[in-house]
């Protein structure tokens, strides 16, 4: 006979484990944390998807997640890794968004929809505000950023640098 | 770990970072695998070898163009560029890992043996201890890295054929191709996008950078036709429903390219793809001297360390 687990409970622990980049954010409001149920076996599986393919703290996530869960009790965690469907920031929560803007970095947009995906020779037009000033008066210095998810900008009115989370 | 790590008086400056000695940072993690949990079996009437086969192709020519991006880091010619080159290296990274897992898990045949008692996994073992004539790269990944012209227009060829690639790959029979391919295809989107319009710039800048980057073109042009030329392995993969064949993106990359050559206003260039040796090339592995070069400096602590741990 396995014993049951108390999955709600298991749930809302995965549920405030932070991003290692963004600590500001929940896995589960970054969209990253896709189920919390119990395995074939009977132990705890969890599962998580990454948000790019290179991005080093999918290993953080899942130690996180390892040991909190195995804090609270539950001594039988697995994580799996989900590819598909690929994370994509439309997941990011609205509680997710707020947390961001509040930290001083833009949250992404809508995605692109699926289909081809179109050659874009000028730079990308997105309709962003400053996380500091709230300007909209911004002007994008990279598509690239110092983590794999975000774009550098700059505030043409307040003159400081910010991030965004560039969508994917 | 000695005493002095111990000592709880001392007043070190990584004290409140090691809050958690567990953390990926810091200790020893296990070894993560970016396919943990997955269904790997081998679609049904697919040849596992082949399968591995193509996924060393694909996967090599992510790890070996990473590399090559890797040798900007800290020279590029502003701290914008370095970041987004290394961002760029880091996703191919990423993808080369997965790809590399692929291959091993489809046929653990291609995994070069390690000592008994190895820690190495068989994505690290397949990039630091395989010999250069194992790679199944491109040629036009492997040659040195030129100026910051050459850098762009080989980042535009390749992540132009590799955007049309992995859209058709995300229809694989292979669901693990296809899942590698959904997730692929979003970064190499900023990828090519990033280089098409430094291509653009330069040939639009001054006299000197589109002198540069005729250059580059030149350059690279004879290495093109390679990526568009139909390996065995990718004909029977392409037949499974598995793999593509590259010569069916000919139409879509060509467009692309004209697309950015029109807003460039550069020619294409008329020059004769570089012979390979017999007919074989890269996805062969019959490579130039210059992977042997970059082999020796990407694998030689791994291969100092065959049972050391990370």
């Amino acid at each position: 006979m396995v014993r049951t687990l108390d999955i709600a409970r298991a749930q809302e622990v995965a549920a405030t484990v932070v991003d290692p980049e963004l600590p500001m954010l929940t896995l589960a409001d970054l969209g990253v944390l896709r189920a919390v149920e119990t395995a074939d076996d009977g132990g705890l599986l969890v599962t998580i998807t990454p948000t790019y393919s290179g991005c080093p703290a999918t290993a953080a996530m899942r130690d996180d997640l390892v040991r909190r869960l195995r804090a609270e009790g539950y001594d039988d965690v697995r994580v799996r890794i989900a590819l598909y469907p690929a994370w994509t920031t439309d997941w990011i929560t609205e509680r997710g968004r707020a947390a961001l803007t509040a930290a001083g970095i833009s949250a992404p947009g809508p995605a692109r929809p699926a289909g081809p995906t179109p050659l874009t020779l000028r730079p990308v037009r997105r309709d962003i505000a400053c996380p500091q000033c709230h300007d909209t008066d911004v002007e994008p210095t990279s598509e690239f950023g110092p983590t794999a998810c975000t774009a550098l900008y700059r505030c043409r009115a307040c003159g400081e640098p910010f991030e965004h989370v560039k969508e994917i | 770990m000695t005493d002095h790590d111990l000592d709880p008086d001392h007043d070190s400056a990584y004290a409140g970072l090691l809050v958690d000695d567990a953390h990926w940072a810091f200790g020893e993690a296990a070894h993560d695998d970016p396919l943990e949990g997955m269904d790997l079996t081998v679609p049904d009437g697919v040849d596992a070898g082949l399968l591995a086969a193509y996924c060393l192709m694909l996967g090599d020519d992510a790890l070996v163009l990473s590399h090559r991006l890797s040798e900007w880091c800290s020279h590029a010619p502003d701290l914008e560029e370095d970041i987004a080159l290394a961002n760029i290296a880091l996703d191919l990274i990423g993808q080369a890992r997965l790809l590399l897992n692929r291959a091993a898990a489809a046929d653990p045949g291609v995994v070069p043996a390690l000592p008994e008692g190895s820690p190495v996994p068989a994505e690290d073992a397949l990039a630091f201890f395989r010999e250069d004539a194992e790679f199944r790269n491109v040629r036009m990944a492997e040659v040195p890295n030129g100026d910051f012209a050459e850098t762009m227009t080989r980042v535009l060829l390749m992540s132009t054929w590799r955007l049309a690639l992995l859209e058709r790959l995300t229809g694989s029979r292979d669901p693990v191709l296809a899942a590698v391919a959904a997730k692929g295809l979003k970064e190499v989107a900023y990828h090519r996008d990033f280089a098409a319009r430094w291509f653009v710039t330069l040939a639009r800048g001054t006299d000197e950078s589109r002198r540069r980057l005729l250059v580059a073109l030149e350059g690279l042009w004879p290495l093109w036709p390679e990526l568009l030329a139909t390996h065995p392995v990718e004909r029977e993969l392409a037949a499974a429903g598995v793999g593509v064949d590259p010569f069916d993106l000919t139409a879509e990359v060509d467009r692309v390219l004209d697309e950015v050559l029109t807003a460039a206003d550069v020619e294409r260039p008329d020059l004769p793809p570089l012979a390979g040796v017999r007919g074989r090339t890269g996805r062969d592995g019959l490579h130039t001297e210059a992977l042997s070069r970059l082999l020796a400096e990407m694998q030689v602590v791994a291969r100092a360390h065959p049972r050391g741990r990370w």
